[in-house]
């Protein structure tokens, strides 16, 4: 049974995977970074729900296999498909969104999946951004993440053209091609404070919108 | 839908790429021993590339009808997702872009797989292209309107309507050339893309004159005779297996060749004004589909009409 739920894990990941590349055809970018297997916390822009799901398709194989991506748990387990997608397939850390809610405290839930050896794939803006601005302002969890493990390479990854292929609402994605851009690896200075940090972060994700 | 001269043609092919592989290597061998010298691993990618769109277009072949319409309607796919990653458009033109790749892109090439020419040869021009616009209007977003359901038209037609001219040839009726009309596909391809590659090969050794320099640093006067007329003198050179007469075959490679120059010259001003180098990033070496299928497609519907109104009885 346990074999079999994991067959279907790793061929639901590969449909997915292949139905990503269908539609978008991603091209990753790797601007300051080389795609080796080195612990990372991957943090992109979030315009749509495919976001992860085309990061996790960009990355080659043997660091896909140890990148999980980190959710919302209120969106994830509101069904057996999606939550035998988000746990199985995807190996998802799900953090709940609402404080008054949760039981685990996200940061510590990321931290210790960093220290069972994963990279992951953070969003800092918290929520999908359906606004006109490049950038929601960032949550702090990502300057958490790095004062508590700070030898963990934080990559900035700049996902263009995905909330166009499938805009919020909409149902039919529509094929256009998706650059991925990975930038240069920061680290939380000794001194630097939270909003200096998130700043600093914010800007080398921005960076790297401008094609190269 | 095999015949002796497609083997011939395919044969020759075959031994230009294994030339071509063995001086790649030897030139690699002498100057880019690590891989540092980005002029000879382009060179060796793109021949790379060239194998690999051969062995699909032979198995298309080989697949008969079903199989070239079918690779076909995938590079329509392909290079309609190119082309429309750098159109205008907004949300109110997400159903009308929909409708472009999983409606008229299928409709088009069921059409022609079915053999329905009053229908093929006017879908995209007539009924795609006044209906489209309606459901980007219905949306009621009128800012760039014109511009974006122009943009989306002529993406269609590029993409879609022209390179569908190219498995068309398959339902011509030639009389005395009936079974053999995989043939037609095979020529047009191989002298199109032979005059590209030798229109380079030209610009490199003598090319000094720029035909277009604000769009093209690539493209001379010297690459553009040399390249056109010696692709036309090998094209004559197999009339034999063509419809066609020598000098018919001859006119007709001249035809095709400045049709596939006029392509890469119009795609070229297209990628200009969007500021990119190459519509896509597929075929290591070329760049996307358009970028290869530019001088294909331009050339595909005029050498299919020519064709169909000088020998074809349909």
């Amino acid at each position: 049974m346990t074999m079999l739920r994991s067959f279907a894990a790793r061929a639901t990941g590969l449909a997915i995977s292949t139905f990503a590349r269908f539609m978008t055809a991603p091209r990753a970018l790797w601007q300051g970074i080389e795609p080796v297997p080195h612990q990372r916390v991957y943090f992109a822009n979030h315009s749509s729900n495919g976001d992860f799901v085309l990061l996790w398709t960009a990355l080659p194989t043997p660091l896909r296999r140890q990148t999980r991506p980190v959710a919302a748990l209120d969106y994830w387990l509101t069904s057996p498909l999606r939550a035998f997608i988000g746990r199985e397939v995807f190996n998802a850390v799900l953090i709940d969104r609402r404080p008054e809610a949760r039981t685990e405290d996200p940061v510590a839930q990321m931290v210790a999946a960093l220290d069972q050896g994963s990279s992951l794939i953070i969003f800092p803006e918290g929520q999908r951004n359906s606004t006109d601005a490049a950038l929601l302002p960032f949550k702090s969890g990502l300057y958490h993440l790095a004062k508590a493990r700070p030898q963990v390479d934080l990559v900035p990854v700049w996902i263009a053209n995905l909330n166009r292929v499938m805009p919020k609402g909409e149902i039919i994605p529509v094929p256009l091609i998706c650059t991925i851009a990975f930038g240069a690896p920061l680290h939380v200075e000794p001194d630097e404070t939270q909003d200096a940090f998130l700043a600093r972060a914010t800007q080398a994700l921005l960076a790297l919108k401008a094609p190269a | 839908m095999t015949s002796p001269h497609l083997l011939w043609l395919l044969a020759g092919v075959g031994t230009i790429l294994v030339l071509a592989s063995v001086i790649g290597e030897i030139l690699r061998a002498r100057l880019s021993p690590a891989g540092e010298n980005p002029v000879i691993e382009n060179l060796n990618a793109r021949i790379n590339a060239w194998w690999v769109m051969v062995i699909c277009l032979a198995l298309a072949f080989i697949a008969g009808k079903p199989g070239v319409v079918l690779l076909f309607a995938l590079c329509s796919f392909a290079g309609l997702r190119e082309f429309l990653t750098l159109t205008t458009h907004n949300r109110a033109d997400h159903w009308s872009l929909v409708a472009c790749f999983f409606l008229i892109l299928p409709l088009q090439y069921w059409f022609l797989a079915t053999d329905w020419y009053g229908m093929y040869s006017i879908f995209i021009p007539v009924y795609a292209f006044l209906l489209l616009p309606v459901t980007s209007a219905l949306r009621g977003s009128t800012k760039d309107f014109l511009i974006r359901v122009s943009e989306t038209q002529w993406a269609l037609m590029i993409c879609v309507y022209c390179a569908s001219h190219v498995p068309a040839l398959l339902y011509l009726q030639i009389p005395g050339f009936e079974g053999r009309n995989v043939i037609l596909i095979a020529y047009l391809i191989f002298v199109v893309q032979l005059s590209d590659v030798l229109q380079y090969v030209w610009g490199k050794l003598i090319g000094r004159t720029k035909v277009a320099p604000s769009l093209s640093p690539s493209k001379t006067w010297e690459g553009l005779i040399g390249g056109t007329l010696s692709a036309t003198a090998i094209g004559t050179a197999l009339y034999w297996m063509t419809p066609f007469s020598p000098l018919e075959a001859a006119g007709m490679c001249l035809l095709i060749t400045l049709m596939g120059f006029f392509g890469g010259l119009v795609m070229s001003a297209i990628k200009r004004d969007r500021g990119i180098k190459d519509w896509g990033h597929l075929i290591a070496g070329h760049g996307g589909f358009l970028d290869r299928l530019d001088s294909v497609i331009f050339a595909a519907p005029i050498f299919f009409h020519v064709t169909r109104w000088v020998w074809s009885t349909t």
